[in-house]
């Protein structure tokens, strides 16, 4: 019996969990955490089901061509050859006929985009975006507003933070090995941890404090505690003087939002307001107020995370142990990594098709708004769009009306879906390229940034099972059939990786003993008196700043208070479960599916009872303007705000071939009619979808 | 005699069920039998905070194993360290220790027609590793030790708790 370790990354979710495959006679044994990274071997339930994922047959195993209508699920195999000929003609002609920004591309975001975002390049259009509409686009842009920075453009230090405030961060259901961990530590330490959200959660089960609020009213509640900061004087004076411009807009727009004002708005007592911005501030600058994870709210999800990055900023936690802190990477260590994006061209065409750029400039293009694709289909507005690389993105499953999503990906030449998955859009695709899963696979070579910056590499752990292919031969293989080849220069990964590290010392190798290349072992910190590196023109946070009023987008907007819910009409709300995630990789896992098999539907005691309904009952639920009910189960709790319904995302699965979840549950998206939209923050307003419930 | 125990710290638990698919990655089960088992218990509320708890049933390895007693083939097996397994070989799939078993803990494999059980994993304990559910468990929740070891920090966490309250 021969049992070898082979240390990768995760590839079950976004988080990309740092993983020790335990590999015994060729086959995949166990999944656990990498110890000589994380100090342990635990792992998530989903990154130890990635072994269940790797065994099941439900997935696309050869590529495949579409042999009868889209989505009718007619398939014809194919030799990798022939869908590579069929995909590169067909992209060769848009090119020529529409130009290259005719053809657009997404993907999940993250670090492993480097073949084929260099590919897209290349190709040359302009046209990538990600999945962000539906996850961080509004934190992302807020950031970035007030300080230059992404969102991981700052990381959070769990372990010296002093004072946790959360606004529905789900830490320990949408979990993340390392993050839920550290939470947990952090309580078991008496660390103050306060919840706020629009229900109960195992997050809020945990926290020190939880408060359950009215729906959209969140943004009343920060409002209040820049007031009560600002009022009190309970600011860092200091910081603000060398850190922080804006600060007399800020405190004019926070003298009317007091705290008893937010009690009214959002239910949450003026006393506890005033609390927890005292309790903040006795503890800043160890303080971690989480600025937000999936952020795809309300329409005006931006200002909320604005007011949350200013509370951090008032407080001066920035590059402060216990608060957020400057991640830092290779080059704060004098090593210099080579990006295969880095030397690919930047397409000569600028104008994309979201108007990021040209009609819109507050926005970042580094995430686009997957949105407004529909609309630039049907209308060809700004310009005809031809074709569309998916590559491991599901916007049918994971946007909002996903008919209306549907019926403009009709109009393309060409759908490609890269995935290891039978995805929705896979399903309704003209091709499907298998990719080899992320146990099968090695990629490029991604930093790890930190207060000690590390590389890391996902390896190869054992041999695919179908004939699948790994991502960087996929793009190298499309790439030499339209000639710009010249700009991925390798033949093997291993050549790939080595010209990544060209330079440094290091080879592919080094990765092999632990997954990962130590880059020092100190801690790095910037000097907070001058060494903070905000990427504003000043170099400072800005909470009023020019680039945002010359776009006509207010630094500040007043609260709007939401509607009022009564009789049968609900405030949508959704989340994750740590058995199942947005990935396409839990829904139909055998081992995940089991704990899980459907979402069920949640709403008040008292609303409940109004409608003559109680737990167990099938209820509809109908989304606005559209009589296209789904039928769900009811579950009667006294713990959510009586605005709000709550299900899981992920649910009502569309494919027929995988066979555990196919039509199990509600499809939250599905209701989410009408809101295909751009809002200020560029997110998708999810929360402000209602619904209709009734008896079934 | 039996020398172990598995302690689980409710307070670190989160309920997501890690345990149980490291468990089956380690026995080789698919749906269906659960060696461990992660029950949700709650929420009610405690100091204004409605509080939940996941409480992690594996095999108690009784001393006096009811399941052993009531097993007709000699299947149902007891090493010296106190781990009480199922010899697949033996099994004849009568179910006997599943109506005997107080707790529901043997569980039915009917892929294989045999039942089936925690046996803490024995094959990774005399490899002088931990069971699959304490090492994989996501935030360390689970501890493998001695079981007076957690009796003393029971007791201990015990002694914390009140004395917070004194007045000194």
């Amino acid at each position: 019996m021969a049992t070898r370790f082979v240390h990768s990354i995760c590839g079950m979710c976004t988080f990309r969990c740092p993983i020790t495959v335990e590999v015994r006679d060729g086959r995949v044994k166990h999944i656990w955490g990498n110890p000589h990274v994380t100090g342990g071997y635990n792992l998530c339930p989903r990154g130890a089901a990635g072994r269940a994922f790797e065994y099941d047959d439900e997935r696309p195993q050869t590529p495949l061509l579409r042999d009868g209508a889209r989505g009718s699920g007619r398939w014809k195999k194919a030799a990798w050859d022939e869908a590579l000929d069929f995909v590169a003609d067909k992209l060769a002609a848009i090119k020529e006929k529409h130009g290259a920004k005719a053809l657009v591309m997404s993907d999940r975001g993250g670090p492993h985009r480097e073949f084929h975002r260099t590919f897209f390049q290349a190709y040359g259009s302009p046209n990538y975006f990600n999945h962000h509409a539906t996850c961080s686009n509004s934190v992302h842009n807020a950031h970035m507003s007030m300080t230059g920075l992404a969102r991981n453009g700052v990381a959070y230090d769990y372990k010296r933070c002093k004072y946790l405030l959360s606004f529905g961060r789900n830490f320990l259901e949408a979990v993340g090995t390392g993050e839920a961990k550290n939470i947990i530590d952090l309580i078991e330490r008496g660390t103050t941890f306060t919840h706020i959200d629009v229900r109960w959660t195992y997050t809020g089960s945990k926290a020190t404090n939880l408060y359950v609020v009215k729906p959209g009213s969140d943004y009343a509640i920060a409002s209040a505690m820049l007031h009560v900061l600002i009022k009190e004087n309970l600011v860092n004076r200091e910081f603000i003087a060398d850190w922080v411009n804006g600060f007399d807009d800020l405190a004019a727009f926070a003298r009317d939002y007091t705290p008893e004002f937010a009690e009214q708005a959002s239910g949450m007592p003026a006393d506890a307001i005033r609390r927890v911005a005292r309790d903040m501030a006795e503890a800043a600058p160890s303080v971690l107020l989480y600025p937000g994870y999936m952020t795809a709210w309300g329409s005006n999800d931006y200002y909320l995370r604005r007011a949350l990055y200013a509370i951090n900023a008032l407080l001066g936690t920035y590059e402060a142990p216990g608060g957020m802190v400057f991640p830092k990477g290779p080059g704060d260590v004098g090593v210099k990594i080579r990006q295969l994006t880095g030397q690919a061209p930047k397409p000569e065409e600028s104008e994309r098709f979201d108007g990021i750029g040209t009609t819109c400039h507050h926005l970042g293009k580094g995430w686009g708004m997957a949105q407004l694709l529909p609309k630039a289909i049907l209308e060809e507005d700004p310009y005809p769009i031809r074709g569309y690389i998916a590559q491991r993105h599901d916007p049918l499953a994971s946007l909002p009306d996903p008919a209306a999503f549907k019926q403009a990906l009709e109009k393309l030449d060409i759908l490609v879906s890269v995935d290891v998955n039978w995805s929705e859009t896979a399903w309704n695709a003209d091709v499907i390229l298998p990719e080899c899963t992320y146990l099968e696979r090695t990629d490029n070579v991604i930093v790890r940034k930190g207060l000690k910056p590390r590389l890391a590499l996902r390896q190869q752990a054992v041999e695919p099972r179908f004939d699948s292919r790994p991502r960087w031969w996929i793009y190298k293989q499309l790439a030499k059939r339209l000639g710009i080849d010249e700009f991925l220069p390798y033949e093997t990964i291993e050549e790939e990786i080595d010209w990544q590290l060209e330079g440094t010392g290091y080879t592919h190798k080094d990765f092999e003993e632990t997954g990962e290349i130590k880059l020092t072992d100190e801690e790095i910190w910037y000097d907070r008196k001058d060494g903070l590196k905000f990427k504003k023109r000043s170099g400072k946070i800005e909470l009023q700043c020019d680039e945002l009023t010359d776009c006509g987008v207010p630094c500040w907007a007043p609260y709007e208070a939401p509607p009022e819910f009564n009789g049968d009409k609900f405030r949508l709300i959704t989340g994750k479960k740590a058995v199942h995630t947005q990935g396409r990789t839990t829904a139909n896992n055998p081992l995940l599916h089991e704990i899980t098999p459907e979402n069920t539907i949640y709403i008040h005691t008292s609303r409940a009872k109004n409608l003559g309904l109680k737990t167990g009952d099938k209820i509809t639920l109908t989304p606005e303007e559209e009589d296209k009910p789904q039928t769900g189960t009811l579950e009667v709790t006294d713990f959510i705000h009586p605005d709000a319904v709550f299900m899981l995302h992920g649910f009502g699965d569309t494919v027929p071939v995988r066979s555990r979840s196919f039509g199990k549950g509600v499809k939250n998206m599905q209701l989410s009619t009408g809101k295909l939209r751009q809002t200020v923050g560029g997110n998708c307003p999810l929360t402000d979808t209602f619904v209709q419930i009734a008896k079934a | 005699m039996s020398e172990h125990y598995i302690d689980q710290d409710l307070k670190r638990c989160i309920g997501c069920h890690a345990c149980e698919i490291h468990c089956k990655n380690e026995h080789d089960l698919g749906p269906g039998p659960q060696h461990c088992l992660i029950v949700k218990v709650g929420p009610k509320v405690r100091d204004g905070v409605p509080r939940a708890q996941f409480l992690f049933l594996p095999c108690f390895h009784c001393e006096q194993a009811w399941c052993m007693a009531a097993c007709p083939t000699g299947a149902m097996k007891k090493r010296e360290d106190g781990i009480v397994w199922v010899d697949r070989d033996l099994c004849v799939g009568c179910k006997a220790c599943i109506t005997a078993c107080p707790w529901g803990v043997p569980q039915w494999d009917e892929e294989n027609g045999k039942a089936t059980k925690c046996d803490y994993c024995k094959d990774r304990i005399d490899r002088g590793l931990e069971p699959a559910c304490v090492t994989g468990c996501t935030t360390k929740a689970l501890r493998w030790v001695k079981p007076n070891e957690a009796s003393k920090r029971k007791r201990e966490q015990f002694a914390k708790e009140i004395a917070e309250n004194f007045n000194y």
